[in-house]
C-alpha cells in the first residue's frame, strides 16, 4: 500500500510536519488555499503550494465550466428566448418605421399650404390664380408658390371624372396653388396668407395640407402607440421567461449549487456559473431570433418599398433604428444573466 | 504528533432543534484538538450527523457557542464562511456527489473551486482515485458506481485537498472491511500530517483500529465521555471500547 510521497505501511515513516495554521485572529482568506497535491507528493508534504491565491477570483480555467452540463440548446430556454426575440425585433421594427413614416409624411406635409381659387370663369380664374401667386409670394416666410397646372390638375381629376370631362368649362375646376412655407402652418401663418389673398382673390380657399390627413396621422399614432405597448408587453413576456427558465435551472442545479456551497464556493462564484451559463443560452436564443426577426422586417420592408407608394417610403429604417433593433437581443441577454444571477443568490442567500 | 498546540474546534452548550419539536442536541460540549483523530458514536439518530452538520457549517446551532479554528463560528459574517469551508474537507453520510460530473470530476472539485490551476488537479486526482481502486472508473457518473465506489469518491473528494479538518460521517457505511480498513489508513495518513479527523460511526470494530483515537458519545442527543477525550487537556490513550 505505498503511494508516492508516503508510506501507508510504515508507521516509522517520517512525515514532514505541515505546520498548522495560526489559530485566532482573522484566518482567511489565506488558509483557504488548499494544500495541493499533497497525495501525488510532487508538490511535496510541507505546503510549498501555499499562498497561491490567484484561484479565488480565476477559479480555474476549465474547472468551472464543468459544474453545469455542457449541452447546449437542450432545455427550452434558448428557443423560447429566441422566438420571444424574434417578435420584439419585428414590433420593435415595425413601430420605428411606422414612426418614421408618420414623421415623414408630417415633415413633408406641416409646411404645405393649398389655396384654391373657386370662380366659375375660366379667365377670371386664371387671372386670380396668377395675381394671388404674385400676393403670396410676397408674405414673408413663404418659399415658394406654384401654380398647379391645369394639365396636372386634369390628371388627377381622369380618375373621377373621366378623359374629357373636365375640359373647359363643362365641370369647372378650381385653381391650385400649391404654396410650401418655412415652419409648420399654423393658424397664425395661414391667417396671414388669406389676409394676402383678400385683395386679388376674395373666394379663395386656403388650407394647410396637414389638415386634410390628420386622420391618416391619427391612425398612424394608434398604430405607432400599438408597437409601442406591444414592445413593452413582449418585454415583460420575454422577462418572465427569463425569469422562469432561471429559476427551473436552479431547480434542476440546486443540489450541486448547495455541494459547491458546501465545498467553499463562494456565493459570487456560483453565482457566476449559472449566469454565464445562462448568458449562453440567452445569447444562442437571442441570435437566432434576431436573425429570423432581421429577416422577416427585411422582407417586409423590400414588399413596402416595392409599392414606391410616397408616403410609405418614409418607412425605411434608419442606421439609429437598426441599433435599437439591435439592442432587443442584447437586452435579453442582460436580462437573462441579471436573473440567473439574482435568483442564484437569492437562493443561496438562504442557505447558511 | 502535535499534542494540544491547537485548539481546532469548541462546542459549548450547544442546542439543536429542527422546528418546534424537542431538542435533537442538548447542552453539547467539546474541544478538538489539532492534529487528534476522534471517533463519534452513538445510536441511530442520537444526533451524530446533526452534530458534524454544525462542525462543518452547514447548520447553525438553536443555542450555544461555536468556535471553530480559533473563531466564533456563530457570529461570523456570511463572507467569510467559503474560506473556513475550505478547510474542512467533509465525507456526507449521503455522499452528496454531483451527479452529472464523473468521478474525476467530483474528485476534482474542491481544488477547482479553490482555483488550482488545472495542471496541479489532474495528477493528484488520478493518484487519489487509483488509491481508493477506482482508477478504471474515473469517468464514471455517481448514478453507474455502486454505494461503496460512490462511498470512496466521496472519501478522495473530502481528503484531496489536505484539510485541516476531516469530517467524516459513516465514512466505511457501505465499504468491505477490508476497504473500510484501507480507508482508515488513508485518514490516519492524513492525520499524521496534522489534518485533525472526526469520523461517525456505529462500528465499534473501527475504533480499535486507530491506535491512539479519542472518542465521543452521543447518547440521545447528549454528549457522554468514555475516555476522558473530551477533558482539557485531553488524556490520550488508545481507545478500548
Ligand atoms: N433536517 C431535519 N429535520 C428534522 N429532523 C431532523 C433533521 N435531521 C435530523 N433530524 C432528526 O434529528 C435526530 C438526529 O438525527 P441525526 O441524523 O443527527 O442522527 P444520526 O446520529 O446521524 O443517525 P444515523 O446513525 O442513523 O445516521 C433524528 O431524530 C432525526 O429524525
Ligand atoms: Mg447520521
Amino acid at each position: 500500500m505505498n503511494l508516492p510521497g508516503m508510506n501507508l505501511d510504515d508507521e516509522q515513516v517520517q512525515i514532514p510536519h505541515r505546520p498548522l495554521a495560526p489559530t485566532g485572529g482573522p484566518v482567511d482568506p489565506a488558509p483557504a488555499a488548499p494544500r495541493r497535491g499533497w497525495f501525488s507528493g510532487r508538490a511535496a508534504l510541507s505546503g510549498s503550494g501555499e499562498g497561491k491565491l490567484a484561484g479565488w477570483r480565476a477559479f480555474g480555467s476549465g474547472g468551472e465550466g464543468v459544474l453545469v452540463p455542457q449541452a447546449r440548446l437542450s432545455g427550452p430556454t434558448p428557443w423560447v428566448i429566441a422566438i420571444m426575440v424574434t417578435i420584439t425585433v419585428i414590433a420593435a421594427a415595425t413601430g420605428l418605421a411606422l414612426r418614421n413614416i408618420a414623421n415623414a409624411a408630417a415633415l413633408d406635409l406641416a409646411g404645405g399650404v393649398s389655396v384654391q381659387i373657386i370662380e366659375a370663369q375660366a379667365p377670371v380664374r386664371a387671372a386670380q390664380a396668377q395675381a394671388a401667386q404674385k400676393a403670396l409670394l410676397g408674405v414673408p416666410g413663404v418659399i415658394s408658390a406654384r401654380v398647379v397646372p391645369q394639365a396636372e390638375l386634369d390628371q388627377l381629376l381622369v380618375p373621377w371624372l373621366g378623359a374629357g370631362m373636365s375640359d373647359g368649362d363643362m365641370v369647372p375646376v378650381p385653381a391650385m396653388i400649391d404654396v410650401r412655407i418655412d415652419g409648420a402652418a399654423n393658424g397664425a401663418r395661414i391667417a396671414a396668407l388669406r389676409a394676402a389673398l383678400g385683395r386679388v382673390a376674395p373666394g379663395a380657399r386656403v388650407d394647410a395640407q396637414s389638415h386634410w390627413l390628420a386622420p391618416v396621422f391619427e391612425a398612424m399614432d394608434s398604430l405607432r402607440w400599438l408597437a409601442l405597448s406591444m414592445i413593452g408587453l413582449l418585454a415583460l413576456a420575454l422577462t418572465a421567461a427569463v425569469l422562469l427558465s432561471a429559476r427551473s435551472a436552479l431547480g434542476t442545479h440546486r443540489r450541486t449549487i448547495e455541494i459547491v456551497h458546501n465545498l467553499g464556493g463562494t456565493d459570487a462564484q456560483i453565482a457566476r456559473i449559472f449566469q454565464r451559463s445562462m448568458g449562453m443560452d440567452a445569447t444562442l436564443g437571442s441570435l437566432v431570433g434576431m436573425v429570423l426577426g432581421q429577416i422577416a422586417v427585411m422582407v417586409l420592408g423590400a414588399r413596402f418599398a416595392g409599392l414606391g407608394a410616397g408616403l410609405l417610403a418614409g418607412g425605411v429604417l434608419r442606421p439609429l433604428d437598426w441599433a435599437v433593433v439591435a439592442l432587443v437581443p442584447v437586452a435579453a441577454v442582460v436580462l437573462a444573466m441579471l436573473t440567473a444571477r439574482l435568483s442564484v443568490l437569492i437562493a443561496l442567500r438562504r442557505m447558511l | 504528533m502535535t499534542g494540544i498546540a491547537g485548539e481546532i474546534a469548541r462546542f459549548d452548550n450547544v442546542g439543536l432543534r429542527y422546528g418546534p419539536d424537542r431538542e435533537v442536541l442538548c447542552d453539547v460540549g467539546f474541544t478538538l484538538h489539532a492534529g487528534h483523530f476522534y471517533f463519534l458514536t452513538g445510536a441511530s439518530g442520537a444526533g451524530k450527523s446533526s452534530l458534524l452538520r454544525m462542525l462543518y457549517l452547514a447548520q447553525r446551532p438553536s443555542r450555544g457557542m461555536i468556535s471553530l479554528f480559533g473563531t466564533d463560528a456563530i457570529t461570523l459574517p456570511r463572507h467569510r464562511l467559503p474560506g473556513f469551508r475550505r478547510r474542512i474537507g467533509v465525507v456526507y453520510q449521503d455522499y452528496r456527489l454531483v451527479p452529472h460530473l464523473s468521478a474525476f470530476d467530483n474528485v476534482a472539485l474542491p481544488l477547482r473551486v479553490a482555483g488550482v490551476p488545472e495542471r496541479d488537479v489532474v495528477q493528484p486526482v488520478k493518484d487519489m482515485l487509483e488509491w481508493v481502486g477506482l482508477a478504471d472508473r474515473m469517468g464514471a457518473r455517481p448514478a453507474t458506481l455502486s454505494g461503496g465506489e460512490q462511498q470512496r469518491v466521496a472519501i478522495a473528494r473530502a481528503v484531496i485537498g489536505r484539510p485541516e479538518l476531516l469530517v467524516a460521517d459513516e465514512p466505511t457505511g457501505n465499504v468491505d472491511p477490508e476497504m473500510a480498513i484501507k480507508l482508515l489508513r488513508l485518514f490516519e495518513a492524513l492525520n499524521r500530517l496534522g489534518t485533525t479527523v472526526v469520523v461517525a460511526t456505529h462500528d465499534l470494530h473501527l475504533l480499535q483500529k486507530v491506535p491512539g483515537s479519542l472518542i465521543m458519545r452521543l447518547d440521545r442527543g447528549r454528549m457522554s465521555d468514555p475516555t476522558g477525550a473530551l477533558r482539557y487537556p485531553p488524556r490520550r490513550e488508545n481507545a478500548q471500547p
